[in-house]
């Protein structure tokens, strides 16, 4: 899957509004990687400074959106749940939206900062509502509480569209649709760094959570320290995809399809679910991306509308096969 | 020593008494039946046996430690249960299941190993589940379900293994099979058993020890012939019932007077 992920790669590199010969690309390529960096024409600079750091980035957010469905989903021990679900997406859409409206966002990294503390902030929120600084987190009351925390944001989202002027709605919606071109080369390291040093701890905890979704009283029997492990993959998966979110803005049905799906194929096993959910959300989002630059060339699509566009019907299409 | 020592165990759910001052003591290599009405507190006691719960006073000793002291993958080493019935959301094929009883053997960052699927294999035949090991858990029977967990407590390798109602699913072929493998983890590698039951005739042929409950505290502990009187069971159940010898065993059997 990952020469699936490179090859996608290298393909969404040639498309966009300027054609590039594919066999263009990987001359710059390997002129890259022989340490060759030195920009000399149009199509380098497109290549290396527009689409690269872009798709670098979408593979980095679907993996992300991916991981944190399936740790979620496992943790709520609800196959619906996802990153959203819990508020990560209410909550850095608020803060985001504070942002554009205050015109905090005029300063560096002002709005994915605030995005980001409004994740924290409401990931946090929905642990206190659910009742989880008291006892035992049970597993509903964190979907419920995360469900009711969501259904205040997008009153209070819906309140700041009524208000704002033409201007910083069109810049509300867009983000709210899910934007993969602002990405600085910082913030994608940042993004990537969090990604990488998440997946590891989440793999380390792969056979714990494999008993997790036998039931907390299973993993408990079975030698877990249940409210000890639910709290740390509670704190790092939100740390990654708050992350991605509060810098790329609201793509749906990545963090619940694409768990779903690997489902399907390769069982639930976590410690082969996780890095196959990791590669798979890369490659799906690199295409989405991808299709959002073409389709309607040279305007481009928020890349959240093709997600929900694939991906309802192509859930729809999964869910039925799979039935009797 | 005893394997597992209670000392004036007290527990409550809330303001709820459920158990009150029960001390006992469980020496390795018994079988020991836990029986008592609905609400006797049965279930519980088998939670305050592994460390799900803490007994508000008194001390549950495990191995010569209070329960409280071992860390989970400590006690998940020593104790195992096989739970009456567990949902499953996600799909997991039963050797799935099964090998997830290793778990407490294993480190974060090791995966399993030959001996792991050697033992993983060995509880699997002695359960005759290996027929289903690459089936889904959740399209299989109630009662291979029930003996797929009692694959996955054996492959945790426990010294103690606690059993809640884990026969009722079982057909008369494979409850009789499980007895009879009991009896020889028992004697073969001197494995403690603790089986909650509401079948008295069942606790009454297969334990070495009764334990009757009724209503949170120990009302009579014993061999099948002290503890399965007419007169207990007139007292904690609230029901007649005769008391004859089993022709084969010579132990209590019990048949219900309408």
């Amino acid at each position: 899957m990952t020469i699936v992920f490179l090859v996608i790669g290298a393909v969404s590199l040639c498309v966009g509004s300027v054609h590039i010969d594919f066999d263009h690309v990987l001359r710059y390529l390997a002129k890259a990687l022989k340490g060759n960096f030195a920009i000399t024409s149009q199509e380098e600079l497109i290549i290396f400074s527009v689409r690269l750091p872009r798709i670098i980035f979408a593979g980095i957010v679907g993996a992300s959106l991916s991981l944190g469905g399936v740790i979620f989903q496992a943790l709520l021990r609800n196959p619906l749940a996802d990153p959203y679900v819990l508020g990560i997406s209410g909550g850095s859409a608020l803060g985001a939206i504070v942002g554009i409206v205050t015109g905090a966002g005029s300063f560096y990294l002002g709005i994915p900062l605030l995005a980001f503390l409004g994740a924290l902030a409401t990931v946090f929120l929905v642990f206190v509502v659910a009742g989880g600084t008291r006892g035992p987190l049970l597993d509903n009351s964190l979907l419920l509480s995360g469900v009711v925390v969501n259904a205040f944001f997008s009153a209070a989202i819906l309140f700041f569209l009524s208000v704002v002027n033409s201007m910083e709605l069109h810049s509300i919606t867009f983000w709210l649709m899910g934007d993969l071109s602002r990405a600085s080369m910082e913030e994608i390291s940042l993004t990537a760094f969090c990604l990488i040093a998440g997946f590891v701890f989440l793999y380390a905890q792969a056979r714990k959570l494999n008993l997790l979704v036998q039931g907390e009283e299973t993993a408990l029997h079975l030698g877990v320290n249940v409210e000890r492990t639910k709290q740390w993959l509670l704190i790092v998966t939100s740390l990654i995809t708050a992350v991605a979110v509060s810098l790329a803005g609201i793509i749906g049905f990545v963090g619940i399809m694409v768990p779903h799906l690997m489902r399907l194929v390769f069982g639930s096993d976590h410690r082969l679910l996780l890095p196959a959910a990791a590669l798979f959300g890369a490659c799906f989002l690199v295409v989405a991306d991808t299709l959002a630059r073409v389709v309607l060339t040279p305007a481009e699509l928020p890349v959240g509308v093709i997600t929900a566009l694939c991906g309802a019907p192509y859930f729809i299409f999964l869910l039925k096969r799979k039935a009797p | 020593m005893p394997i597992i020592n209670a000392e004036n165990i007290s527990f409550s759910y809330a303001a709820k008494p459920v158990m009150e001052d029960v001390s006992f003591a469980i020496d390795e290599a018994q079988i020991v039946a836990i029986i008592g009405p609905n609400g006797s507190g049965k279930t519980t006691l088998l939670k305050i046996i592994n460390g799900t719960l803490f007994p508000n006073s008194g001390q549950m000793l495990v191995d010569g430690k209070d329960t409280g002291q071992w860390s989970r993958q400590e006690i998940a080493r020593k104790v195992a249960i096989v739970p009456q019935e567990t949902s499953v959301i996600f799909p997991f094929y039963a050797e799935e299941i099964v090998l997830m009883g290793r778990f407490p053997h294993l480190s974060n960052y090791r995966f399993e190993d030959k001996k792991d699927y050697r033992i993983v294999h060995e509880a699997m035949e002695k359960t005759d589940t290996l027929a289903f090991a690459t089936r889904r858990f959740d399209e299989l029977s109630a009662g291979e379900r029930q003996r797929v967990l009692i694959a996955r407590a054996l492959a945790q390798e426990p010294k103690v293994l606690l059993l809640d109602e884990s026969t009722v699913f079982l057909d008369l072929k494979h409850q009789l099979q499980f007895l009879t493998l009991l009896r020889q983890l028992n004697t073969a590698q001197q494995l403690t058993v603790i089986f909650v039951t509401h079948d008295i005739n069942l606790a009454a042929q297969n334990a070495d020890r009764i334990i009757l409950l009724y209503s949170g505290e120990i009302y009579a502990i014993g061999k099948p012939a002290e503890v399965i009187t007419a007169a207990n069971i007139k007292e904690v159940y609230d029901v007649g019932v005769l008391i004859d010898k089993n022709p084969q065993s010579g132990l209590p059997r019990m048949t219900l007077l309408t």
